[in-house]
């Protein structure tokens, strides 16, 4: 008697403490029942879901480090130019003839470097890390026109060399930057549930007063993660400037709001002190999906931002039943 | 007598707005130390400055006769200095264990944390200061305890860090008259194990039965430094209080 209360409450333990990534789980898979009954028939060709693993990986990467970003309690706009000046980087040096390996590494430094900067101007600033990081956005995209002429940089032979297959190669048709991209996931969940720092974003976030009242480094730890979130980008927007061949101007801007909805949908609340990694990956799911399940049941494209809207406030609102923000 | 902690002549302002003026101030090890004043006296400014919240204008901070700089709340803590601030300093929608040890979290090497162990840690330290319902548990978060069982936290972690010196910061505001006697008998506990208490209170009776000395602070400066054996009950110290208020 008294052991099956105790797995009872075990299991609403559980369900208490999961509560939103559960539920991110829910809306996704909900979502994959209504495009099955909606087009079976199209719902059951691999090739479908062959086109979202390869959309899925560069999402993940910029999606997962703004939940720790959020988590902190601040917000970023200005990723989704970090992932276009990261693609230039990357193709200056590789259309140059340096190795690029080389370009790789610069890519993701210059992310870091971005992140860095964006993090000093908010915490040292005092700006407000929307309003701030919205000028960001506009002065890297505006740099990117300028210095590019708006024109794009074709990099046709980068397959041939040997990190391609490596990075964004097939294995019998599946592709290998999704092993990349779950490798950066279970590492995120780690670093951000069972690691000092991913810790510390959530004193942080949750009551910043308290975090450096106990010896906590308020500002090294919002810096950090605004790094994270400039890294995650950059390896986003050189993933994709891999896979597309191409460096193009505009690079990245689609994604800005899409991401943002990913890490909404998934169960991170706005308000700073949660967040939750695997509830990030469905609601990246959600994203994905949504993008071609619309045409794929039949209906229009033009339909795609309707529903992706619906879902933004559904999902809200089922979040919501899991309480407001406690003091 | 070995002092634990020294400030000299500190001074700190606050948009133009003198908190402290020229305090001195120390705490001897093994002394429970009462610090009183009137409201905006400067009590909370001077624990704030003596614990790393705050980095004084002028003035010098030694830690066992050693002069300190860049004095900070991380650097306090590793100085065996730990406190329970007035607002509890804690962070309701985290877990009780993660709050324990904020800031001092138990890791390995590479700073992934000791889970496992710090859980188990925390549910013992929880069943000590008497935490009794089966409903919470170390994993518990905060923002669903009681004013009192979330001081029991905030102590606990205080308890758990073996600190030299325990700064009280009016522990025992909003608690019941159990929950008040149970910090009594942890300030007591506290004392007998030969470490320092430092604490502050409005409640002058509260203050005269467990301090060895008490330091009067008004508009901050340090009026009065009376050893128990001058003060022979709560009321001369209420009186020394009284006075020290007319006088403005």
């Amino acid at each position: 008697m008294f052991d099956e209360d105790n797995k009872k409450s075990n299991l609403k333990k559980y369900f208490h403490k999961n509560g939103r990534a559960l539920g991110s789980m829910g809306y996704f898979l909900l979502l994959m029942i209504v495009f099955l009954i909606g087009a079976p028939e199209v719902w059951i060709r691999p090739n479908l879901h062959q086109s979202v693993f390869v959309m899925m990986p560069t999402l993940l990467f910029m999606v997962i480090p703004l939940v720790f970003l959020v988590a902190s309690g601040e917000i970023d706009l200005s990723f989704a130019s970090t992932y276009g000046l990261s693609a230039y980087v990357f193709a200056l040096i590789v259309s140059a003839g340096i190795d690029p390996i080389l370009g790789l590494f610069a890519g993701v430094f210059t992310g870091a470097i971005v992140g860095a900067a964006v993090g000093a101007l908010i915490v040292f600033g005092k700006l407000s890390s929307l309003v701030a990081s919205l000028g960001v956005l506009f002065l890297i995209r505006g740099f990117l026109f300028v210095s590019t002429n708006s024109r794009s940089i074709t990099l046709l032979e980068i397959d041939s060399h040997w990190m391609y297959p490596i990075l964004v190669g097939k294995i019998y048709g599946f592709p290998v930057q999704v092993i990349w991209a779950v490798l950066f996931v279970v590492f995120s969940y780690f670093l951000f549930n069972r690691h000092v720092f991913g810790i510390h974003i959530h004193h942080v976030g949750d009551n910043e007063v308290s975090a450096s009242q106990m010896g906590i480094n308020v500002k090294e730890i919002k810096i950090k993660a605004f790094m994270f979130v400039g890294v995650g980008a950059a390896i986003s927007g050189i993933f994709s400037t891999l896979i597309t061949y191409t460096f193009f101007p505009t690079q990245g801007f689609g994604y800005l709001l899409l991401a943002l909805a990913a890490v909404f949908i998934g169960g991170t609340p706005y308000w700073g002190g949660l967040g939750t990694i695997a509830g990030a990956v469905f609601g990246v799911g959600v994203i994905a999906y949504m993008e071609i399940g619309v045409v794929a049941v039949g209906m229009s494209g033009t339909w795609r931002q309707f529903f992706n809207g619906l879902i933004i406030l559904l999902a809200l609102l089922g979040h919501r039943l899991h309480g407001d923000r406690v003091r | 007598m070995e002092k634990i902690i020294e400030l000299k002549s500190v001074t700190k302002k606050f948009d133009g707005v003198t908190a402290l003026r020229n305090v001195s101030f120390s705490v001897n090890k093994g002394e429970v130390v009462g610090l009183i004043g009137d409201n905006g006296a400067g009590k909370s400014t001077l624990i704030k400055t003596l614990v790393g919240v705050h980095n004084p204008d002028d003035g010098s901070i030694e830690i066992h006769g050693k002069l300190v700089a860049n004095w900070n709340a991380l650097k306090a803590r590793q100085a065996g200095i730990e406190t329970v601030f007035q607002d509890k300093a804690l962070c309701p929608q985290q877990s009780i264990v993660w709050n324990i040890f904020m800031g001092k979290e138990l890791s390995y090497p590479f700073g992934f944390i000791r889970q496992r162990e710090q859980i188990e840690v925390a549910n013992k330290l929880i069943r000590e200061i008497g935490f009794t319902s089966k409903l919470i548990d170390a994993e518990s978060p905060v923002g669903n305890l009681s004013g009192g069982e979330r001081q029991g936290v905030a102590i606990a972690r205080a308890l758990y860090n073996e600190a030299e010196l325990i700064v009280l910061d009016e522990p025992t505001n909003n608690l019941s008259l159990n929950e008040t006697q149970k910090v009594f008998d942890f300030i007591y506990n506290v004392k007998k194990s030969g470490r320092s208490v430092l604490f502050i209170g409005h409640n002058i009776y509260h203050v005269y039965d467990i301090s060895d000395r008490f330091v009067i602070l008004d508009r901050g400066e340090v009026i009065h430094m009376l050893s128990k054996e001058k003060v022979h009950t709560a009321d001369d110290l209420m009186k020394i209080m009284r006075e020290t208020i007319k006088g403005h």
